[in-house]
């Protein structure tokens, strides 16, 4: 059999693009300047940084002073949570949901064992964030609400406008984590009132180990790490020119994408290969049908479980990922399928495909009945058909 | 995390999948750790030695919901129990079946432990039942010589 090779991993991370790549080039050893000097090596530097700001702050219709560079989604994140509750020690309760990355997640349990009080607000089926619950749990000492965008797991869609709204009505910070729409879906900072804002550069054909954070004029943050004072006093630490300029050349094309066909297409083509995911017999979907990021599927087969599928897609040159214990470093099953009410043995059962680009019709037919078999082979072996 | 490619092999490949009808024995374990079940079911034979007879594990077969390591670990349990004394079979261990794959990555190690359990529980629940006929065996004759 020949094995053709179908990168289904998406949300994980995404290549270099090749005109990222080449953007980026010039900045490891020719333009090699550290933006902080003051002569024409620096300077150099200095304008490829402040220029891929406004390439970046252009996404989302931010300005390029809101913009903080970071060493990622992880690092944005955290200091949106830990740097705000720092600056603003006078309040000490913060609100977020059950399915954020671990990122947001872990960075509210540090707090909590600094006396914070965190309320993680559930979700409905779909995976939507119960509104009404967020309401009731705002109170005088609300500091912050951090809710992500879209979801890495399942795809679905928050309703930030929503709650950005509540969150001014109350004048409480609003925090999103916009990794996984970041350049996918429209953002507008000018209409949706976010206060911080993470970004991370490898989820949009970017590289890995950049990212950014906005932070709307006029909140306060305390920094993390303590150094020379760099991006506004926000990130010490000599720039990333060459990862800066590679999020700012992938922010430019993501603009295209977004206003052009290619995330229709995705999408379209996600759709064909949902359609025919949900033939199988034993299949449920998780998540949300409609308010879903047009790259993701989430599926669970009964009486199988994750890992095991993955590896033997694997073989079969497919790459993608799974929910399930058995393939998470704590052995617990992803506290985001579990936090829709999948029993432990359906998310046990899951699987996550995240497409990068259109599929061609070949690669539909391919991944389905890659995956039939193998759920079919995989059953024959469990005691529950 | 890396498999070996015995482990590979066996999950590929997994040998003597299945059920037994009428099994002399059954073993049903699932995993407190990751959640995932694995069911044994042998069928024991009788072989002449010099010293009289012995018991042995004349069929086995399994049935997992689980990682690879979980299919790999029941396949090569299979592997290793059939033919053997439910003396020797008794003293099968974790160690002996990820051994026999080459080893496991850390994290894994647990899923040996459920293939061992399982085939344990299989022999156990053979002589109780075993302990059962025999019990049954002797009232029914006692009730014979009490006509
Ligand atoms: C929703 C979400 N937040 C945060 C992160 C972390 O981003 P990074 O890998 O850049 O640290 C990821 C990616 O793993 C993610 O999917
Ligand atoms: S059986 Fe779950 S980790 Fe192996």
């Amino acid at each position: 059999m020949k094995t053709k090779k179908i990168y289904l991993d998406a949300a994980a991370t995404t290549p270099v693009a090749r005109e990222v790549l080449d953007a980026m080039l010039p900045y490891f050893s020719e333009r090699f300047g550290n933006a902080s000097s003051l002569h024409a090596f620096g300077r150099e530097a200095r304008e490829a940084i402040e220029k891929a700001r406004e390439k970046v702050a252009g996404v989302i219709n931010a300005k390029p002073e809101e913009i903080v560079f970071t060493s990622g989604g992880t690092e944005a994140d955290n200091l949106a949570i830990e740097g705000l509750a720092l600056a603003h020690p006078d309040k000490k309760h913060i609100i977020t949901s059950a399915i954020e990355h671990p990122a947001v997640l872990e960075t509210c349990k540090t707090l909590e064992k600094q006396g914070y009080d965190v309320s993680y607000i559930p979700v409905d089926s779909e995976g939507i964030v119960d509104l009404d619950r967020l309401e009731q749990e705002i109170r005088d000492e609300t500091l912050l609400v951090s809710i992500m965008h879209i979801n890495n797991e399942i795809g679905t869609i928050q309703p930030i406008k929503k709650i950005a709204k509540i969150c001014q009505e109350h004048g409480i910070y609003f925090h999103t984590d916009a990794v996984q729409s970041f350049g996918k879906l429209k953002l507008d900072m000018k209409k949706i009132k976010v206060d911080l804002l993470s970004i991370s550069a490898h989820k949009l054909f970017g590289p890995k180990g950049v990212g950014a954070l906005y932070v709307r004029n006029g909140v306060k943050l305390k920094a993390l790490l303590s150094g020379g004072g760099h991006e506004q006093g926000l990130r010490s630490g000599t720039e990333n020119t060459a990862g800066i300029v590679g999020l700012g050349k992938a922010s430019e094309i993501a603009v295209k994408k977004i206003s052009g066909n290619e995330y229709k297409n995705i999408e379209k083509t996600r759709n064909k290969l949902l359609e025919r995911l949900l033939e199988i017999q034993g299949v449920r979907l998780n998540g949300s049908k409609e308010k879903r990021i047009f790259n993701n599927i989430n599926v669970s087969f009964q009486g199988i479980e994750g890992e095991a599928l993955v590896l033997m897609l694997d073989k079969k040159g497919i790459a993608c990922s799974t929910g399930s214990a058995c393939s998470s470093h704590k052995l617990e099953p992803s506290h985001v399928l579990l936090a829709l009410g999948l029993s432990e043995l359906e998310a046990h059962g899951s699987l996550r495909l995240t497409l990068a680009y259109p599929l061609t019709e070949d690669e539909i037919e391919y991944v389905t009945s890659a995956i039939e078999e193998s759920v079919r082979k995989l059953r024959r072996i469990s005691p529950f058909k | 995390m890396k498999y070996s490619k015995k482990v590979i092999e066996h999950f590929t490949n997994p040998k003597n999948v299945g059920e037994i009808k009428n099994a002399d024995g059954t073993g049903k374990v699932g995993n407190p750790v990751c959640g995932d079940i694995m069911w044994v079911y042998i069928k024991v034979g009788k072989r002449k030695t010099k010293k009289g007879e012995e018991e042995y594990i004349k069929d086995i077969k399994f049935q997992t919901m689980g990682c690879a390591a979980a299919i790999a670990t029941s396949s090569m349990l299979t592997e290793l129990a059939k033919g053997k004394t439910l003396k020797e079979a008794k003293k099968l261990s974790r160690k002996d079946i990820a051994d026999a794959l080459d080893g496991l990555p850390p994290i894994k190690m647990h899923c040996s432990n459920l293939a061992a359990d399982a085939l344990h529980k299989a022999i156990e629940d053979y002589e109780k039942k075993k302990k059962v006929r025999a019990k049954r065996r002797k009232d029914e004759n006692q009730t014979n010589t009490n006509l």
